[in-house]
């Protein structure tokens, strides 16, 4: 028994070893990611340019289901932890800091002066003073808007700075008459009305307000939060009936038939909407409109990061690439590779994607600040509450008073005053 | 007794304690693995989920394997108290407990209509049992669509009808009975399966003793054939029930409990607490699973309780 128990493990052994005979005398540095094929490709680019400016470094990077991973990074970080392994940024890395499972990275920020070319990504990756994230790539949010559905209900079309609140809703009332959507969304996942409410709420009451909201420091009854929806209604009855039903893609393909007008969302889905058809001759992006006058305009902007593990085998090694993928150099191949934003302010950016280059700029002059996400920037539980809130209030606003009652509720439960 | 009594030489008592040891250890013997089983897959998950339900746990262990949680004793259960989410997942477990059983009546309904010889009728049945064959998953899916806005047969239909269409997976009122309503579709036919086998044993000669009677039509099916079917309703029952409480997969497929909530199950909230991308409330979860398991354990007590009794009157 013991006998066929030791024969298999050198079986496996030589299996592994045969695998990895050119890696023999190299130091090995493993990285566990959710990469999409196209995202992964470019992972595989950085590693092929890391691993010939150092051959004496072999990264192994395995990859995941993006959905498993979610699970699988819960087992793998305490039962087998790899050196790095991907995760985001803010409150959603917070849990596996608070468990002791990501290391604390600070030292990387401080001696490749990080804390200067990340500038725009160090509250997101601070938790306590310390930095346990290296932020490589993020996205704009806004408003994506549809030229053909301007130009089929005669709507005169945004010029170089966007228009003004009043404006829009003037003009949603406009595309209301000629049956289109003004503004588009699938929110069965419920994340993609928390971008609307995100954007009125940073308009309304600015950043600060955001993320005080989101830590539970401000309640759902003050006057504040009521005038986020106060602006909130004056959208409700211009958003796609429903919403609630169908997914981002659905509604996509809503935009995509010119059947609406505007979506608020992330630059991501610009690939989809291409796939239906669109191109930069009729696809168009604004940042979303001022509303209360002269607050300084924040964005949202999602930000992935990497992480080094607490059981890293070989962090020496794992730093240095981490060094390397917060590079400004590698940074632009990624991100442009991807069709993203690097998040080193020296990278750079295709100049031939107008997407990119309206995020690039919508981004480097948000003077107000850079947000994450309702529910990357709320506690995991809070943001749920949140997003349900959001939803039902666009699809019940007149059951207002008993949604911000128990969100309140919600709040006080799980941040006792 | 006697006989055995008269017997009082060593060999025989000898004899009787071995027999006493056979029939007393075999039984034991042969249950042992599956009783293993049981305890492991069963008995052992029950305690662990009743245990973890006092703790508030995120799901995590740290860097040395030490369990993260903290003990909050009954907390999670007065939380659950309060919890509207709760409320609505039970309240609808409860819709579905009672809709569900429309599957009893019109599983009999379709199994007496197709119990007949007609040309092709193997067919037809089996087009019947389809919906049963296919995955919950596949039927989910179908109905989604089917219930799609825009461009699903019933929004459609609604729509040419009505002027508007209604999106009943949209509609917070709606979607429970929308959703009860993909479920009833296979068990419908898992029902009518099984009225069908119970119909091929009643017995002809009742029958046709009540038709000389000059028993029909209800009066025959209400005295004569329901009676005989009694074994059949049984477990159309225990599975209709258990199909209502372990909903989970529709919920999932077609609307993930939403819009903001109002089609979830317990089953479905408790994986939504315990394993949800926002969730990882494990204790939460686990507590939830414990009232679950409180009330699937009214119903499994008194199907135990009927079938003990049913043995014994034997």
């Amino acid at each position: 028994m013991v006998h066929k128990k030791t024969g298999a493990l050198a079986l496996v052994a030589a299996l592994m070893l045969s695998t990895s005979a050119f890696a023999q005398d190299k130091r090995v540095v493993t990285w566990n990611a959710d990469y999409d094929p196209i995202p992964l490709a470019a992972a595989e680019a950085l590693i092929a340019d890391f691993e010939a400016a150092n051959p004496e470094i072999d990264i192994q990077l395995t990859n995941f289901d993006h959905e498993a991973y979610k699970n699988a990074i819960r087992n793998f970080l305490t039962a087998d932890p790899p050196d790095l392994a991907n995760w985001y940024a803010a409150n959603r890395m917070r849990p596996f800091v608070e468990a002791g499972l990501f290391a604390d990275i600070s030292d990387v920020w401080a001696e490749n002066g990080l804390n200067d070319a990340l500038a725009s990504s160090v509250p997101s990756s601070t938790i306590d003073g310390k930095q346990y994230a290296i932020p490589y790539t993020y996205y704009q949010w806004g408003i994506y808007y549809n030229r053909d559905a301007y130009a089929a209900a005669g709507v005169e079309l945004p010029g170089e700075g966007g228009v003004t609140w009043e404006q829009f809703l003037a003009n949603c009332e406009k595309f209301k008459a000629a049956e289109i959507d003004c503004v588009t969304t699938g929110s069965s996942a419920l994340w993609p009305v928390a971008g609307i409410f995100d954007y009125l709420s940073l308009r309304t009451n600015g950043y600060q307000f955001h993320s005080d909201l989101a830590a539970g420091k401000i309640s759902w009854t003050s006057p504040e939060a009521r005038a986020v929806f106060a602006e909130f209604a004056k959208l409700q009855p211009y958003v796609t009936a429903n919403h609630a039903a169908i997914d981002w893609q659905d509604a996509a393909a809503i935009f995509v038939q010119d059947k609406a007008a505007h979506y608020v969302m992330g630059n991501f889905a610009v690939g989809v909407f291409k796939e239906g058809g669109m191109t930069n001759d009729n696809l168009g992006f604004m940042v979303f409109p001022e509303i209360t006058p002269g607050i300084a305009r924040a964005e949202e902007a999602p930000t992935d990061t990497i992480h080094l593990t607490s059981g890293a085998k070989n962090p020496d090694d794992a730093k240095k690439f981490l060094a390397y993928i917060a590079s400004a150099e590698a940074q632009s191949k990624w991100n442009a590779a991807v069709g993203q934003l690097p998040t080193n302010k020296n990278a750079a950016v295709d100049p031939a994607d107008p997407f990119l280059t309206a995020g690039f700029q919508a981004l480097s002059t948000a003077t107000g600040g850079i947000a994450q996400f309702w529910d990357r920037d709320a506690d995991a539980e809070y943001a749920k509450a949140g997003m349900e809130g959001f939803q039902q209030f666009l699809v019940q606003p007149d059951q207002l008073e008993a949604i911000l009652e128990r969100l309140e509720q919600t709040r006080l439960r799980l941040y006792p005053q | 007794m006697a006989q055995a009594t008269e017997l009082t030489s060593a060999g025989a008592g000898q004899r009787a304690a071995r027999r006493w040891n056979q029939r007393t250890i075999a039984p034991w013997l042969f249950l042992a693995p599956g009783l293993f089983m049981f305890t492991v897959y069963v008995l052992w998950p029950i305690v662990e989920s009743v245990t973890l339900s006092f703790y508030d746990w995120n799901g995590l262990y740290n860097r040395d394997g030490e369990f993260t949680g903290t003990f909050v004793g009954l907390r999670n259960y007065a939380e659950l108290m309060t919890d509207p989410a709760f409320e609505t997942s039970l309240w609808n477990n409860l819709k579905w407990l009672v809709l569900y059983m429309a599957a009893l009546p019109i599983g009999l309904f379709i199994a007496i209509f197709l119990n007949q010889t007609v040309t092709g009728i193997r067919l037809y049945k089996s087009l019947f049992f389809f919906p049963f064959v296919i995955s919950q998953v596949v039927v989910g899916l179908i109905f989604a669509w089917f219930y799609a806005p825009n461009f699903g047969l019933f929004y459609l239909l609604t729509e040419a009808i009505a002027g508007q269409g209604t999106a009943i997976l949209a509609d917070p009122d709606l979607v429970t009975y929308g959703i009860i309503v993909a479920g009833l579709w296979p068990q419908i036919a898992y029902v009518m399966i099984l009225y069908l086998t119970g119909l091929n044993n009643v017995a002809p000669d009742q029958i046709e003793a009540a038709r000389l009677d000059g028993a029909k039509g209800w009066r025959m099916l209400w005295y004569v054939v329901l009676p005989q079917l009694r074994p059949a309703t049984f477990i159309a029952v225990i599975v209709t029930v258990i199909g209502a409480l372990r909903s989970f997969d529709l919920v999932s497929i077609m609307t993930t409990g939403g819009p903001f909530g109002s089609s979830r199950v317990l089953s479905y909230y408790m994986f939504e607490m315990a394993l949800g991308e926002f969730g990882f409330r494990m204790g939460y979860g686990a507590a939830i699973a414990v009232v679950l398991f409180a009330i699937m354990m009214i119903f499994i007590s008194g199907f135990i309780w009927k079938m003990w009794r049913d043995e014994k009157e034997r």
